[in-house]
């Protein structure tokens, strides 16, 4: 096997001296059995606040807008700072299996199944938003352009808000035909293990599945192509979300910066929901030798680089008033730092800039508590980014006799808690009847990742004089694996 | 009823190294089965390289001009709206909209492509030659409609217990399993 190898420097991505068979095993067995009580719980939770959700959007298309607390100069808020939070949230899916196989990231495979499941439940949630925000939903297909009766009269294709339905539809498209074909192989490995009805309803979403040598290199085609062709995607639907606001002409929004700035934040977001939801997952289906400490670690990682990406755009942002020497932007950010909203700009700043460089210390960005606790703490925050920017720059217009206070109804938390009901109640389900790892892609790495495969290729090198200089290398390197597999005669199986 | 022998292997490296001895000893592999995809595969099988990037980037190809021709058309011929008299012809403010519809068409052209070119369908049948081929175990099949003689038979097993081969199983199929010949 001379020609996998993998220096003995890197940590296993697959802990526990797994064989192929053991994955399948571990990940497909969290399909199988029966329903656990906790798992039935928290999903009637979840779906009971999902329908509270639900039954508030048909209260507002009932009522109308005006049962949301929108005003003379605030007409966006929480429903397009939701739409904005969740889209962000929906770019890390894609971007782990898109940009990480393209950088041939070997650790996105623990964990590429879940964020892209992540990603198209976040999508879903978002695309709520613009379509209740409308008033009229019943009227929601006019923003597509289709040849009609009334002249016809077309959408107007300068418009960022229609690149905006293009972007969106095409990314949720785009996502879903990625990670369904993704699913496929690992369908048919639980189809496999599986008789009567449920092998049927497998072989279903199988597609009929079998793993031939035609399927597999078209398969590998397919995915290189799509994540290239994905990688520039994920990038321009942010871009474009942003030029919802930058192309405007309101001080605090009429920002050349705001492209990078919310692609940078949108990974930073995406990243810290994935790692919300991962190490949850994994305590609850004992899936710790798949999603590693070392796993956890690059996604911190990420979550530095972006945050202090964020970090930057702010100040620049301060910076860029301040220069720019235009009154009605220098007052747009004063107002956001001392103004009615100091609380949302402060929370902000501490969420989104301070806490993620934490991460500098190796033994914070190790610890899944912490790591989870920060996780939490940038959802929070970049929440507030997007609400400090949409309505802090709306609440104080160039009439000062309408300048209002903007606070929330029921109606609009109860809509926004409700999308994050859908949303869990849509993960919860996906945990249970999907393979959460991607099986087929994780046994592809097993040699290369594996801890008794690494810690074999230390002792080749040691023993042939390769490696660190004083010889200790390797034995490191062995040793590194040997705390979840201690019995060095194992090894020699492989 | 279609007739195979599956050679059943335990381990991706042997698979290989036995696909080229097979090859060698100048026998047909009707197909290879595997749980996951093994780099060099489809090289030591000498399959044709997969041609789905090309059609991926005609299906690209259309989606941008479709893009282009449509907001064009609309915007300069079929209701050219004045706006502040700018041009109804506004190259820069196309180009989300096209590189989206790029994407867009390529994605699902090839995806398309690739479930018809496969047979992959939700009507498709579940008999499959082996269940442990999506788990742990590679197969490498041979046609015995083809190789239908006693002598070919042996010749095949003679080959296959010359390489890390854990099983040989004749295998009787309801329905056709088709060759990587058939699929290319």
């Amino acid at each position: 096997m001379s020609h996998h190898y993998t220096s003995p420097i890197r940590e296993p991505l697959v802990e526990g001296n797994k064989t192929y068979h053991d994955i399948t095993d571990d990940i497909a067995k969290a399909t199988e059995g029966s329903i656990k009580p906790l798992w039935l719980v928290a999903l009637l939770v979840c779906a009971t606040i999902g329908l509270w959700g639900i039954l508030n959007i048909l209260y507002t298309i009932w009522y109308g807008i005006g049962v949301w607390g929108l005003n003379k100069t605030v007409g966006w808020a929480w429903d397009i700072t939701n739409f904005v939070w969740w889209i962000g949230i929906g770019h890390a899916g894609t971007l782990i299996s898109a940009i990480l196989l393209l950088f041939r990231q070997r650790w996105r495979t623990g964990v590429n199944r879940a964020a892209e499941a992540m990603t198209i439940f976040a999508v879903m949630c978002a695309a709520i938003y613009p379509g209740i925000h409308m008033g009229r939903i019943w009227l929601a297909f006019f923003i597509f352009p289709y040849p009609n009766s009334r002249g016809p009269l077309w959408v107007n294709f300068n418009s960022p808000l229609l690149w905006d339905v293009f972007a969106i539809s095409t990314y949720f498209t785009v996502s879903l035909l990625f990670w369904y074909t993704g699913l496929l192989p690992d369908f048919a490995t639980i189809r496999d293990r599986a008789r009567g009805l449920r092998r049927k309803i497998y072989n279903v979403l199988a597609f009929g599945w079998t793993g031939t040598a035609k399927q597999w290199e078209r398969f590998e085609s397919l995915s290189l192509v799509l994540a290239g062709l994905a990688t520039p995607l994920v990038l321009s639907v942010h871009t474009i979300v942003s030029f919802d606001f930058a192309t405007s002409v309101i001080p605090g929004w009429h920002t050349t910066i705001f492209p990078p700035y919310f692609v940078a934040g949108a990974i930073f977001s995406g990243f810290a929901m994935v790692l919300t939801l991962m190490l949850i997952t994994r305590k609850l289906l004992n899936l710790e030798e798949y999603i590693t400490i070392g796993h956890i670690e690059s996604m911190n990682k990420v979550i530095t680089l972006t945050g202090s990406i964020v970090g930057v755009a702010y100040i620049t942002e301060l910076f860029i008033a301040w220069y720019s020497g235009v009154l009605y932007e220098q007052y747009a950010f004063e107002n956001r730092i001392f103004g009615d909203y100091w609380w949302a700009y402060a929370s902000m700043m501490t969420c989104n800039v301070i806490s993620p460089q934490l991460f500098w210390v190796r033994k914070l960005r190790r610890s899944v508590a912490f790591t989870f606790f920060l996780s939490i703490v940038i959802n929070i925050g970049m929440w507030f980014e997007r609400f400090v920017i949409i309505v802090t720059s709306l609440h104080e217009d160039y009439v000062p006799s309408s300048w209002l206070y903007y606070s929330p109804t029921w109606v609009e938390v109860s809509i926004f808690v409700g999308t994050m009901g859908i949303f869990m109640t849509l993960f919860l389900l996906f945990a249970r009847f999907f393979p959460v790892i991607a099986i087929a892609e994780v046994k592809s790495i097993l040699k290369v990742g594996g801890d008794q495969y690494i810690a074999e290729y230390a002792r080749q090198d040691k023993a042939e004089g390769r490696g660190w200089v004083d010889g200790s290398y390797g034995a490191a390197a062995a040793g590194m694996a040997s705390p979840k597999s201690p019995k060095d005669a194992d090894y020699d199986k492989h | 009823m279609y007739n195979y022998l599956v050679g059943i292997y335990g381990d991706d490296d042997d698979l290989i190294q036995a696909v080229r001895k097979v090859k060698d000893a100048g026998l047909e592999i009707h197909d290879c089965l595997t749980p996951f995809p093994i780099h060099g595969l489809e090289k030591a099988m000498e399959l044709k390289e997969s041609r789905l990037h090309t059609a991926g980037f005609f299906y690209g190809a259309t989606g941008t001009m479709f893009a282009l021709f449509c907001m064009t058309w609309i915007q300069t011929y079929s209701w050219p709206l004045n706006v502040g008299g700018k041009p109804g012809f506004a190259l820069l403010s196309f180009i989300p909209i096209t590189f989206e519809l790029t994407v867009l068409f390529a994605a699902v052209g090839m995806t398309v492509t690739y479930y018809l070119r496969n047979r992959l369908s939700i009507f498709r049948h579940d008999e499959v030659l082996d269940v442990r081929i999506t788990d742990h175990k590679f197969a490498m099949v041979f046609d015995l409609d083809k190789y239908d003689s006693e002598e070919d038979l042996n010749r095949i097993k003679r080959v296959l217990q010359s390489t890390k081969v854990e099983e040989i199983n004749l295998r009787e199929m309801q329905h056709k399993v088709y060759s990587a010949e058939e699929q290319s």
